[in-house]
């Protein structure tokens, strides 16, 4: 970040004060205070830079970590799907596809709760009830993912285990084509019991940036729609949702990179099996869950910079997805 | 039937649909609450507050990941604190429509979302393996990075809502800029900067992944911050994970009393970020 001499008096520019600094011929100010600013200013862009050199240092560390097994594996490791640390072979596919298939199913699942979270909360919801319900949905984002975990593991699990997954295997595990996704034994824990855990979590994120931008669509416009006889759910659908589309994809993506990264949750109710199966209730594996498993456990250094590849791979799609989201929702919000 | 009520019948339908979806939404999150509430509460002990971490099968408690946890927890903040103040004022004040800044802010929101466990990997490349040895100090450093930008968005939002008029006010006095800044933009934002310090605590004191192989954990009471430190939530995932009750009843305890903890201080936070308001 430059600092230089000849911006320090001209850059001290709040959001309101714009021409108060570039006034010329304002009198001199003392050494003291000249200082002062100064050093503050500093420290303040200082920290600031702090920030960007954190996530620029986060990729050069993991690339450099990850170096030996990208050196060793090449551009295989991604698509290889072997994982046996005994031989030192290491290839991403299983955790790659673990990590996309369980964060699928949470979209699946999350984006039609939290649209119509969404929309109860903004045309339906009495407005005495809409501050509690507002409050008690973004609560679940407070939960620490930990606590996902224990409750997906004792809680769901079993639940899915003894009547959900026997019923998905009864009816759809029958039809053609898509049946094979539903085929297998109820495990209880496996990728959909992950998928649904990260539903849930990535839910009030989803419901929090819907809200948001439901709330930018101008009055007059509901008011015309409405005006011309169109129903509460023609409202919605043909004139609030194609005017926020942006944010609401937006919303989706900030959503999607939270599932991609969460670790704890998924952890405790994956299953741990480095082995691609056609089945969403076969036991998998995910990125952050091989990492959070096997890390503390990995004898051979091929093994270490195996684990960090893995690593540097999920910050690099989930750093996209996150960047993409906060481009378009931004771009939604500023009209 | 008529076009007209049938139409009338889809919105209606889709509006019951919309409240089934928030139903369940707090159905869940009152399931969640409940497993603790039940579990947690029949597990907490006083001896909880003063035994550490037992073997299988021998009467313990959670006193020195309790102690862990908020050492590296308040360590954490100690040095996030003035770090995100300082680069959310520098956002808020010092930056004007310029891009750098522009810049930072994403950089920073981007940041806010990414995966804990990458963040754990990064100051164990950076810190653990330099130094040779986990510990405390890299648990809490991991903390800081989760921290920091969670104070820095915080910080930013609630310094905008400072009306410019106060500014401009100071500065016609002769009041230097970093005066203007401390003692008249940040007094009249302090509720709000508190509430990110707050939201912060709260995110940081559930997180395990970034601790899982930067302090790592430790089965005894270590107060000395160049060595292994427990801390609740890594406890929590060892006991809650093995096979041996009475770990998992500790588990559950500590479950119970984290997650307390976090919605209290959530609930805290968001009362007086927006008691100045009303």
């Amino acid at each position: 970040m430059k600092t230089s001499d000849s911006s320090a008096g001209t850059v001290a520019d709040g959001p309101s004060m714009s021409g108060l600094g570039a006034a010329a011929g304002r009198p001199p100010r003392p050494a003291r205070t000249r200082f002062g600013d100064r050093l503050f200013i500093l420290l303040s862009r200082g920290s600031a830079s702090l920030v960007v050199a954190v996530l620029g240092g986060v990729l050069v560390a993991l690339a450099l970590g990850a170096l030996p097994a990208l050196r060793e594996f090449g551009p295989e490791f991604v698509w290889s799907d072997r994982w046996s640390p005994a031989k030192d072979l290491f290839g991403a596919a299983a955790p790659i596809y673990g990590t996309l298939v369980t964060s699928a199913i949470a979209m699946v699942i999350a984006v039609p709760l939290s649209f119509g979270i969404a929309i109860f909360l903004t045309e339906l919801c009495p407005p005495p009830l809409r501050r509690p319900i507002g409050i008690a949905i973004e609560l679940l984002a407070g939960i620490p993912s930990i606590i996902y975990g224990l409750w997906g593991f004792f809680v769901l699990a079993p639940i899915m285990q003894s009547t959900i997954q026997p019923a998905l295997i009864a009816t759809l595990g029958n039809l053609p084509g898509i049946g094979v996704l539903f085929k297998g034994a109820p495990y209880g824990v496996g990728m959909l019991t992950a998928g649904v855990v990260l539903a849930i979590m990535a839910l009030p994120f989803i419901t929090a940036v819907t809200r948001d931008v439901f709330a930018t669509v101008p009055a007059m416009l509901r008011e015309a729609a409405y005006g011309v006889g169109m129903t509460t759910w023609e409202v919605i659908r043909h004139i609030v949702i194609p005017y926020c589309r942006t944010g609401l994809v937006g919303g989706i993506m900030l959503g999607l990179g939270r599932a991609l990264g969460e670790t704890m949750a998924v952890t405790f109710v994956i299953g741990n099996s480095h082995r691609i199966a056609a089945s969403l209730m076969a036991p998998a594996t995910t990125i952050s869950a091989s990492i959070a498993n096997e890390f503390t456990e990995a004898t051979s250094p091929l093994y270490t910079a195996s684990l960090i590849a893995l690593g540097l791979i999920l910050s690099v799609i989930t750093f996209f997805v996150l960047g993409l989201a906060k481009w378009m929702i931004q771009r939604s919000t500023f009209h | 039937m008529s076009r007209l009520s049938r139409r009338r019948w889809t919105s209606r339908i889709a509006m019951l649909l919309s409240m089934v979806a928030t139903a369940f939404g707090l159905v869940i999150l009152a399931a969640i609450l409940w497993t603790l509430l039940s579990r947690g509460v029949a597990a907490i002990s006083p001896e909880l507050f003063y035994l550490d971490t037992p073997p299988p099968g021998v009467a313990g408690g959670l006193a020195n990941a309790l102690y862990g946890s908020a050492v590296m927890t308040l360590v954490a903040l100690a040095i996030a604190a003035p770090l995100g103040v300082m680069a959310g004022t520098a956002l808020a004040e010092f930056s004007g429509r310029s891009r750098v800044a522009a810049a930072a802010g994403f950089l920073n929101d981007v940041l806010l979302s990414a995966p804990s466990i990458v963040i754990g990997l990064f100051v164990y490349t950076a810190m653990v393996v330099p130094m040779g040895h986990f510990s405390a100090w890299a648990g809490a450093v991991s903390l800081v990075i989760i921290a920091l930008p969670v104070i820095v968005r915080t910080t930013q939002d609630m310094l905008q809502l400072v009306p410019g008029s106060l500014r401009e006010a100071a500065v016609a006095l002769g009041t230097p800029r970093w005066r203007v800044v401390v003692s008249v933009v940040w007094r009249a934002a302090s509720n709000g900067l508190l509430t990110g310090i707050l939201l912060a605590y709260a995110r940081v004191a559930g997180e395990t992944a970034p601790l899982l192989f930067t302090a790592l954990s430790n089965q005894y009471w270590n107060s000395d911050m160049n060595a292994p430190m427990a801390s609740l939530p890594v406890v929590i995932f060892q006991f809650a994970m093995s096979p041996y009750d009475d770990w998992q009843r500790l588990a559950w305890a500590g479950a119970f009393i984290i997650t307390l903890t976090i919605l209290v201080i959530n609930i805290g936070a968001r009362a007086l970020g927006t008691s100045k308001h009303s």
